[in-house]
């Protein structure tokens, strides 16, 4: 570690640069290698857990593409991600779609929607959209309910899991994490890949300065409006995956708390980082569980302590400690 | 004819309790152009001391002035500890900040008072004044009268005391009033106290009608935020106005338009805030902002 150390100190910076790149795709690949292996050695009911943080982990991506990167705020984002399931469980109850078929029709309605509200939600500055976002949020429940015919209204809709197909020798919680985790490391790739290309730098901009950025010719409705239905596309496929995984969906599943709790997940995870998402959702999945224990409140008073402890310390969360730590490390050597 | 006077009298009575919420929302807009996303749940633990003080044997018009103080307290204590650091961030960093405080507030009741449904005394005698065929509650009588109290209070504190000249010089331009001498920093924690005191004459008046528990302002606060966005969120009387329509408009739409019905009048608030925004974005009393690149 030293000797590299010295020679980094003294190799050009593009070198450097890639040398870190290098490095940081070395960690994720022991990172995948590791969540590939972890299924063979846990207890379903851990199996179920991981596999619910990478659902969560998949949303979480979508919001931070718009509260990170784009400095948009959504406190309706359970709306989008009900919708994906709700989109889901419907073709699967209604119509037999093969469930991989799911996925990208949930996706795009998800899409779209968010679109549709895009193009009025982004006309408004941050705090109308925040307004706006939390009137959806808590309109969708009556209006899942009031579709029975169609939603199941409150007793919500049942379905089948996904089966393991013979060939793979898996049991069913192993299948669903697989497939749950392809769905989040293609997500992963979708959003790292965005962000590096001109799009991503155009969402930057509009977040540090919207008048410079449209002074540079950045078009700022329609990267916003972008943004907030990527998201929301983003948030409806995790949702598609939620109702594979839970095979079960009903209006109080997706309250406002769901939505406000994404937000929280997101800002102690990190945002406008990528391990803010993974971070965030493992945060959502296992804090409350434990913190359950001590008083049915206990997990609104540390989200909400925490998120304003972090708002003040540290605003780029734990992915951003955790980074400020891996960069001392090296120096101090 | 006298069934629809009869609706917009409920719809008035309602309005009145989502007006006094945006009151409060407002306030504090117009000093710090923050929109408190955790003014409701302030409220309602503004309420639950108000229970508290009764359930130790208080009369309750003497639990409510005890409420009054140690809210007005209360928010200015908040404005100093949590808003203080993030004065002059970006717009986002303050919004997830109300938000935290919004969930702290909730949890934070829920562990002192646990979730189960409390009973909340009604300040105002039962039974209705009937009148040309409408008949009114004398609580929604009462709850009308309290918002219009409040609001003549607010106008007199604004118009007529050294301290309102002060707030208005605040709201106005606050780099100026600090060069006239003005502390704006205390101005702005009496405007997060003046504020907690509205909102809590609001959750007092909402708990009879609603039960008492941490989740009860969730739902009233939607409305006052469409009734401040239709009002204009710089002015208070227009709070106080949206909040009436409001009110009105969500009551009728669930008695006279069959898709809405009762369950989905929460839609309400949705379709004005939209309308609102996207028609006159400056609400029906606020001025359009103009700003200079």
């Amino acid at each position: 570690m030293s000797t590299t150390g010295t020679t980094e100190a003294a190799a050009p910076a593009p070198v450097r640069q890639r040398r870190r790149l290098d490095r940081r795709w070395a960690g994720l690949a022991l990172l995948l290698a590791a969540a590939v292996y972890a299924p063979f050695q846990l207890v379903p009911f851990h199996v179920f857990q991981l596999t619910m943080v990478l659902v969560y982990a998949v949303a979480l991506l979508g919001l931070n593409l718009l509260v990170g990167h784009a400095g948009q705020i959504s406190l309706g984002h359970g709306a989008f991600f009900a919708v994906g399931a709700y989109a889901s469980a419907v073709l699967l109850d209604r119509w037999d779609l093969p469930y991989p078929l799911t996925l990208p029709v949930a996706a795009a309605v998800a899409f779209l929607l968010g679109l549709a509200l895009g193009v009025p939600a982004m006309r408004l500055r941050g705090l109308y959209l925040a307004l706006v976002t939390l009137a959806i949020a808590i309109f969708l429940v009556p209006l899942l309910k009031r579709f029975e015919e169609l939603t199941g209204g409150s007793m919500g809709l049942t379905l089948a899991k996904p089966q393991p197909p013979a060939w793979s020798g898996l049991a069913e919680d192993q299948w669903l994490y697989f497939l749950t985790l392809a769905v989040a490391v293609a997500a992963f790739l979708l959003a790292a890949s965005l962000l590096r290309s001109r799009v991503g730098r155009a969402l930057h901009a509009v977040r540090d300065n919207e008048i410079a950025a449209e002074v540079m010719g950045v078009r700022l409705s329609f990267y916003k409006t972008l943004a907030f239905a990527w998201s929301a596309m983003y948030a409806g496929a995790a949702g598609c995956v939620y109702t594979w995984v839970i095979g079960f969906v009903s209006p109080d599943s997706f309250t406002v708390n769901l939505s406000i709790t994404m937000l929280a997940g997101l800002v102690v995870g990190g945002l406008g980082s990528l391990a803010g998402p993974v971070l965030g959702a493992l945060f959502v999945m296992f804090v409350p569980s434990i913190a359950q224990d001590v008083n049915d409140a206990a997990p609104g008073v540390i989200f909400g302590l925490l998120i304003i402890v972090v708002m003040y310390v540290a605003p780029t969360g734990l992915a951003g400690l955790a980074g400020r730590l891996t960069r001392k490390i090296p120096r101090k050597e | 004819m006298a069934g629809f006077l009869q609706q917009v009298v409920e719809g008035l009575g309602a309005g009145a309790v989502y007006a006094s919420l945006a009151l409060a929302l407002v306030l504090i807009y117009q000093f710090t152009g923050i929109v408190n996303f955790a003014q409701g749940e302030l409220a309602m633990f503004s309420t639950y001391i108000a229970w508290q003080c009764v359930a130790a044997g208080m009369p309750f018009w003497l639990a409510l002035v005890v409420t009054l103080a140690v809210s007005f307290a209360g928010g200015m204590l908040i404005e100093r500890v949590v808003i203080r650091p993030v004065e002059g961030a970006p717009e986002l960093t303050i919004v997830i900040v109300t938000v935290g405080l919004f969930i702290f507030v909730n949890a934070a009741a829920g562990w002192i008072w646990t979730f189960l449904i409390k009973d909340f005394p009604n300040p105002f005698p039962g039974g209705a004044l009937e009148a040309a065929g409408v008949s009114v509650n004398w609580s929604t009588l009462g709850v009308l009268g309290v918002v219009g109290l409040v609001m003549g209070l607010l106008y007199l504190l604004f118009q007529h005391t050294r301290i309102g000249l002060g707030m208005r010089a605040v709201a106005a331009d606050p780099a100026s009033a600090r060069l006239v001498g003005i502390r704006v920093g205390r101005t702005l924690a009496l405007g997060w106290g003046l504020a907690a005191t509205v909102g809590a004459v609001s959750g007092v008046l909402v708990a009879p009608l609603l039960f008492l528990e941490p989740n009860m302002m969730g739902g009233v606060l939607i409305y006052a935020f469409a009734a401040a966005t239709l009002g204009g969120f710089d002015s208070p009387a227009g709070a106080v106005a949206g909040g009436l329509i409001v009110g009105v408009a969500e009551t009728l739409a669930g008695a006279y338009v069959g898709f809405v019905g009762s369950d989905l009048k929460v839609g309400v608030p949705l379709v004005i805030i939209l309308g609102v925004l996207l028609l006159r974005p400056q609400g029906l009393f606020g001025r359009a902002a103009v700003e200079r690149a």
